[in-house]
């Protein structure tokens, strides 16, 4: 599959989707000015790895912030990643905080009560 | 306008921003550029006052919620070319305890009723319920033409732990002004 790898701004996160070399991740800040544009590509590539996906999938979020828009966004994200796992393929999600921030650590845990897949909690200290 | 009135009426507005403690006025429309530069601002602001992490990151985060709201959903008394959608008015005002980030702007009265009871009813609601609200509105809800998920005011009181304020000032038959407020404390938050 092709290699996703966007250069995060001050208002839209990286983002690496790399099968050969196994890394699933979004980082940084989310805010676009369009949320849906920004995520369409995304959330599209993870319809076609769905089927493609053959090995366990770990998928980082590693978000300093999000505004309510990509928070939906990032559900969809979820909701693809829980599809695969009902699938009978191996999924982990993991949630990265900065262990000051509460807010953050509390959106992992609505989010992990939401969807159904393996996730864990992990701080980190911004310092 | 007399020059000296103008000049008197600069010195009053100045004083009165200063009375109220406001550190940023803005009126005109709201763009992505202008959210983004006034979070810059504010942002390097609170570095400067050494501010806690987590209130820089609410006070962030209800500006940019706020102003997003604006940009989306702001209507418009004028008609014609002079229609400017998206317009509205933004203070952030400091004082020793709290940061209070306040908008208003033109919406049709249609809306009113809508907006008053969703807003009571997160008023209404305590911490674990304003979270279950949250919770039912992202899987619910869906992303709108405009890009709005409806989570924009339950995050805000879930985050800041305030009840938000508001108020609607009627202009015509037709339109409303809708103004609303929302709190941080300056202090870190106690769960």
């Amino acid at each position: 599959m092709e290699v996703i790898k966007i250069v995060g701004t001050d208002d839209t996160p990286s983002v690496t989707l790399d099968v050969a070399n196994e890394i699933f991740e979004i980082s940084g800040r989310s805010l676009p000015e369009d949320v849906a544009m920004f995520y369409k590509p995304i959330l599209d590539w993870l319809d076609r790895y769905a089927d493609e996906a053959t090995g366990s999938t770990v998928f980082n979020f590693k978000l300093v912030y999000f505004n309510t828009a990509s928070s939906k966004m990032i559900l969809d994200i979820l909701l693809k990643l829980e599809e695969i796992h009902e699938s009978g393929k191996e999924v982990l999600i993991k949630w990265y905080y900065p262990d000051d921030d509460e807010d953050m650590e509390e959106a992992g845990e609505e989010y992990s009560d939401i969807v159904d897949v393996p996730f864990e909690q992990i701080s980190y200290s911004l310092d | 306008m007399e020059n000296s009135d103008f000049l008197d009426f600069v010195y009053n507005f100045s004083d009165s921003m200063g009375k109220r403690n406001a550190e940023l006025v803005y009126k005109g429309e709201i763009s992505h550029q202008v959210t983004k530069a006034f979070t810059s601002l504010t942002e390097t602001s609170m570095l400067m006052e050494q501010e806690p992490n987590s209130v820089q990151k609410k006070v962030f985060h209800v500006i940019v919620e706020f102003l997003q709201n604006i940009s989306k959903h702001a209507d418009s008394l004028e008609t014609g070319e002079d229609r400017r959608e998206g317009s509205g008015v933004f203070l952030l005002c400091k004082d020793e305890e709290n940061y209070t980030i306040t908008t208003g702007n033109v919406m049709m009265i249609h809306k009113k009723d809508a907006i008053a009871s969703i807003l009571e009813k997160i008023n209404s609601l305590d911490r674990e319920g304003l979270k279950a609200l949250y919770k039912q509105q992202i899987k619910d809800g869906r992303l709108s033409e405009k890009g709005g998920a409806g989570l924009g005011f339950i995050d805000i009181a879930k985050k800041t732990g305030n009840k938000l304020n508001y108020s609607f000032v009627q202009l015509n038959d037709e339109y409303t002004f809708f103004i609303i407020s929302s709190t941080i404390s300056r202090t870190q938050l106690s769960d």
